[in-house]
């Protein structure tokens, strides 16, 4: 018998989006989620974490850099460390590049404007937990909301991100072809999100939650978080067996 | 004492701001102008008056907080 995923959702001040990821995952997923305030030291049992977007801070000094000395973050880290999957979301992208969860770092964007449309993203790598259900080079429509989200790393981080096929997805036409003019912010090599060495941490400026349902218009995003599950269930068969 | 910090992005590294304010004091005429970085200055008055000890501890806030070094360089000076 398998036990419901229980899914923790980090609640900064600041953050916002954490309601959305909520009602993506209870409602229309099935999964069972609960909020983690930032102030907590110590994780419930969970199977994933969730960093949401939002503002957390203020976004003051930079996005990213308080929230990431929140204590709930060396739980995090711990978390991620054990193997556990961890998704951050648009400021929770950020937070992980500020904890260092994730290499390399968030610029302004390009035309310094906020930007909050639907973009085209190119899944570069389906083999990750997050993306199993999306056919290689597949392109999904997901809006992004966010100031800072032109992503920037030195060029042996680059080469090495690209190497252990560590960029998941990048901005692209809606045909799927990977140019400048659908780079929205300016983002280092179209780069919309990477993953660390394991595969087990995702940091991504898109925002799936926001796109997991049809009374939204798109569903694209909820391919992510079905993937994020079905990666936890696969665990769980596993432990299972052994 | 004080420590007055400053931090600006990496030479090379682009700085959207600076861009946007080196095209308007171009369109305001100001033509020799080769290049604006924006950064942030902070201010921060130290309880200490151990000169040597406020650089290091300076130096440290800068690398673990202040300054992202990853795409930001920083300089400060202590004022008494």
């Amino acid at each position: 018998m398998t036990t419901p995923l229980r899914v923790g959702i980090i609640v900064f001040p600041g953050s916002n989006c954490d309601r959305d990821c909520f009602h993506a995952l209870t409602e229309v997923l099935g999964a069972s989620a609960e909020f983690v305030w930032h102030k907590t030291d110590r994780l419930p049992p969970l199977d994933a974490v969730i960093l949401p977007g939002g503002f957390s801070y203020g976004d003051y000094l930079r996005t990213g850099a308080i929230a990431r000395f929140s204590p709930v973050m060396a739980a995090v880290a711990r978390f991620a460390g054990d193997g556990g999957l961890v998704l951050g979301i648009c400021n929770g992208f950020q937070i992980l590049l500020e904890a260092g969860l994730l290499p390399g770092a968030m610029l302004r964007n390009r035309f310094l404007s906020f930007i909050c449309r639907d973009t085209h993203v190119r899944v570069e790598n389906p083999a990750t937990p997050f993306t199993g259900r999306c056919r290689p080079g597949q392109v999904l429509t997901l809006p992004i909301a966010h100031a800072e989200g032109n992503y920037y790393c030195d060029p042996a981080t680059l080469a090495s991100l690209k190497a252990g096929n560590r960029v998941v997805f990048r901005y692209c036409m809606s045909e799927g072809d990977v140019t400048p003019e659908a780079n929205p912010n300016g983002s280092l090599d179209n780069i919309a999100g990477i993953a660390n060495e394991a595969g087990n941490v995702l940091g991504m400026m898109p925002h799936p939650e926001r796109s997991a349902e049809t009374l939204l218009g798109n569903e694209d995003g909820k391919l992510i978080l079905l993937s994020m599950l079905d990666a936890l269930r696969g665990k769980q068969r596993a432990v299972a067996i052994s | 004492m004080k420590a007055r910090v400053s931090i600006t992005y990496k030479r090379g590294i682009l700085d959207p701001q600076g861009q946007a304010v080196l095209h308007a004091l171009g369109s305001l005429g100001y033509t020799g102008v080769k290049e604006v970085r924006v950064g942030k200055l902070i201010e921060l008055d130290l309880a200490t008056h151990d000169r040597p000890g406020a650089e290091a501890e300076v130096k440290a806030m800068c690398e673990r907080l202040l300054a992202n070094t990853i795409i930001e360089e920083y300089r400060f000076e202590l004022i008494e």
